[in-house]
């Protein structure tokens, strides 16, 4: 148990100093690219501000902002307000950055996890029919059901459903993560549910398949193996195996593709959140991306590469925990 | 020979192909068990002997019936005179027939030795793994083990209890001893034979010869996926003289204490045998007879031989 502990801490400490060194990484790869990009944060507040400026008061503005200053001055300036907490201002929220991650990432991640775990469940379930029927008509169905979805864009599916179960039938609101005029403090759970329904459906259906298709193949890899010869020489019937050595087997695959899949869950958001106009961090990147809105961008950025690198060590360290071959290495 | 008695397992002209994708998408049946017969009769130990690629194992699959689904299967299986259905075969895998594989890769890597052991059926029997570990020198703290925490040994070891476990009348033994100390081996082996002597019966099969001999009533020699000779085990011990077929001559010839002399030539491979007797490419006795047909089965010195020229 002690062993455990200390393995445990080790394991931490280590992906700790990675996921920081990583970080580190992602903010200068970030400014540069936003250095590099056609963004104009001046010319973004001026037009905010709504009152003509001329060209002279223009340099002052950028004087002001340090705009003349070195890149890399700039920032290590923007690195050492970062360190203590200081996102900066969002230029079209006009609050503190952290405050609107803050305030999305919870919309964000309740739609990401309903989504999440509708996937997870439903990949998981029908890889398992298609790997039992492997090569027959059930395989064969569902096989192509996940192909073709797997190739649909998000945001065209989510126009379809909101055209079929919104707008035609009815059924789901058209938009947003609360009834229209309704005050915010009056907003119950279940109207929040309701709005997440439609978008985390979409959102699901998107990596589902991917899970469903690798969890089919594994599981085939599974019913081929020595093993399940072996438990079929003992009389094992087909559910049996499935039971006793084909769950077992596929779970781990299963579970740390599941915790891999964060990157793409975050990159559906963006889609699905501006389809369904769903007030997440994905539609508040886009948002800041069309409008020129720099420190939104960068921290938004920061806060998903958090994200998806939390995602790929929990299914590092589920590795670790869960497969005996994996821990026995590390005793 | 007890040749009145009934018959435990009795297979004429089993054969079984394999229907592969050839160039492209020319399927074509790949042949690798050919005009095999086998007799076992309670009470008795056979061995199988043969080199890789003779069909020893995929023997064992055809009559547990778990071939895979491309295989295809001729001939004719008899269990206790009642014809091996895919269905009779469902229901006396593990039960009656038990199976005892080559290689820990036969075991779930993800569970642990001692459950897997007990296997799935219900009341479990703990007690008797616990036995049966004892006498085969397992340590109990092995359940507690995943597979790949054994050695080569003990990996045999469980996978022989795996069918100790079952009341099975016969016991498909597929390379059981290789990894264990020869007291282990001789341990397994004996147990093996307390259960033939209780009338169950025990197919061996080996690469060690040497073991076999000992331990088996008799021997079957097969060869590229046919028995060419099945003799009593004793004609093994009295040498070439005794034994009716020129490749089991020559494989008794081929141990380290009678000469060590290997035999020149290859078995032919699955897919390219030749015409008539597999053995006359390699054979010294070969006539134009051999090349064309293959021989018939005889019966010689209460053995049997499927040569035109065996004595």
């Amino acid at each position: 148990m002690k062993r455990t502990f200390g393995r445990l801490a080790r394991i931490f400490v280590s992906y700790g100093i990675k996921m920081i060194s990583l970080l580190f990484a992602v903010t200068i790869l970030a400014f540069v690219l936003v250095n590099l990009s056609p963004v104009d944060p001046v010319g973004q507040y001026i037009s905010g501000l709504g009152t003509a400026v001329s060209p002279e008061q223009r340099a002052e503005i950028e004087a002001y902002w340090g705009l003349d200053d070195a890149p890399v001055d700039r920032y290590i300036g923007w690195f050492t307000e970062l360190l203590h907490g200081n996102f900066g201002e969002s230029a079209i929220y006009r609050r503190p950055v952290a405050d609107i991650i803050g305030e999305r990432f919870l919309n964000s991640l309740a739609l990401m996890l309903c989504a999440w775990i509708l996937a997870g469940a439903t990949g998981f379930v029908l890889g398992c029919v298609m790997g039992m029927y492997r090569d027959r008509l059930p395989d064969k169905i569902i096989k192509k059901f996940c192909l073709f979805l797997s190739s649909v864009p998000v945001f065209w599916l989510g126009l379809v459903f909101l055209l079929i179960f919104s707008v035609r039938l009815g059924w789901f609101p058209v938009g947003f993560s609360s009834p229209v005029g309704v005050l915010r403090e009056k907003v119950t759970l279940g109207q929040k549910l309701y709005h997440l329904i439609l978008p985390a459906f979409t959102l699901s259906l998107t990596s589902f398949s991917g899970i469903a298709l690798h969890t089919r193949q594994k599981l085939v890899d599974v019913l081929n193996s020595e093993y399940v010869l072996f438990a079929r020489a003992r009389g094992e019937g087909r559910w049996t195996i499935l039971r006793r050595h084909g769950l077992r087997n596929i779970l781990l695959p299963a579970l740390t593709l599941q915790f891999a899949s964060f990157a793409e869950l975050f990159g559906g958001s963006v889609m699905a959140e501006n389809v369904f106009s769903y007030p997440g961090l994905g539609s508040a990147v886009s948002a800041a991306g069309l409008q020129g809105d720099v420190p939104l961008l960068l921290g938004v950025t920061l806060v998903s590469a958090l994200f998806v690198c939390v995602g790929n060590m929990i299914a590092n360290l589920l590795y670790g925990v869960i497969d005996p071959q994996i821990r026995e290495v590390g005793k | 020979m007890e040749q009145k008695k009934e018959t435990l397992l009795e297979i004429h002209n089993l054969s079984v192909s394999f229907r592969m994708y050839d160039q492209g998408f020319e399927q074509k049946d790949l042949q690798v068990i050919s005009d095999l017969y086998l007799t076992v009769y309670p009470g008795e130990i056979v061995a199988i002997a043969g080199s890789s690629g003779s069909g020893k194992s995929l023997l064992a699959s055809a009559v547990l019936g778990i071939l895979p689904d491309n295989a295809t299967v001729g001939g004719h299986l008899h269990y206790k005179g009642q014809e091996l259905t895919p269905k009779l075969q469902k229901k006396l895998r593990g039960t009656e027939i038990a199976f005892v594989p080559q290689s820990v890769a036969f075991l779930d890597p993800l569970m642990k030795v001692g459950p897997q052991t007990e296997g799935y059926r219900r009341p479990k029997q703990a007690e008797k793994r616990r036995a049966l570990f004892k006498r085969l020198g397992l340590p109990e703290q092995t359940k507690r083990l995943y597979p790949f925490e054994l050695s080569g040994g003990m990996a045999r070891r469980v996978l022989v209890s795996t069918a100790l476990m079952t009341d099975a009348e016969l016991i498909l033994a597929d390379e059981p001893t290789p990894g264990m100390s020869l007291e282990q081996a001789v341990e397994a082996l004996r147990m093996f034979r307390e259960m033939a002597d209780e009338g169950k019966a025990v197919i061996l099969i080996t690469h060690d010869i040497d073991l076999a001999v000992n331990f088996a009533d008799r021997v079957a020699v097969f060869y590229a996926g046919t028995t060419v000779e099945t003799a009593p085990s004793s004609d093994f011990k009295k040498g070439p003289d005794a034994l009716r077929h020129p490749y089991s001559r020559a494989l008794w010839r081929a141990l380290p204490q009678n000469g060590f002399e290997p035999l020149p030539g290859f078995q032919p491979y699955a897919g390219s045998l030749p015409e008539g007797c597999l053995f006359a490419p390699r054979c010294p006795h070969r006539t134009k007879q051999c090349e064309k047909q293959v021989p018939p089965v005889s019966e010689i010195r209460s053995g049997e031989v499927r040569c035109y020229h065996g004595a």
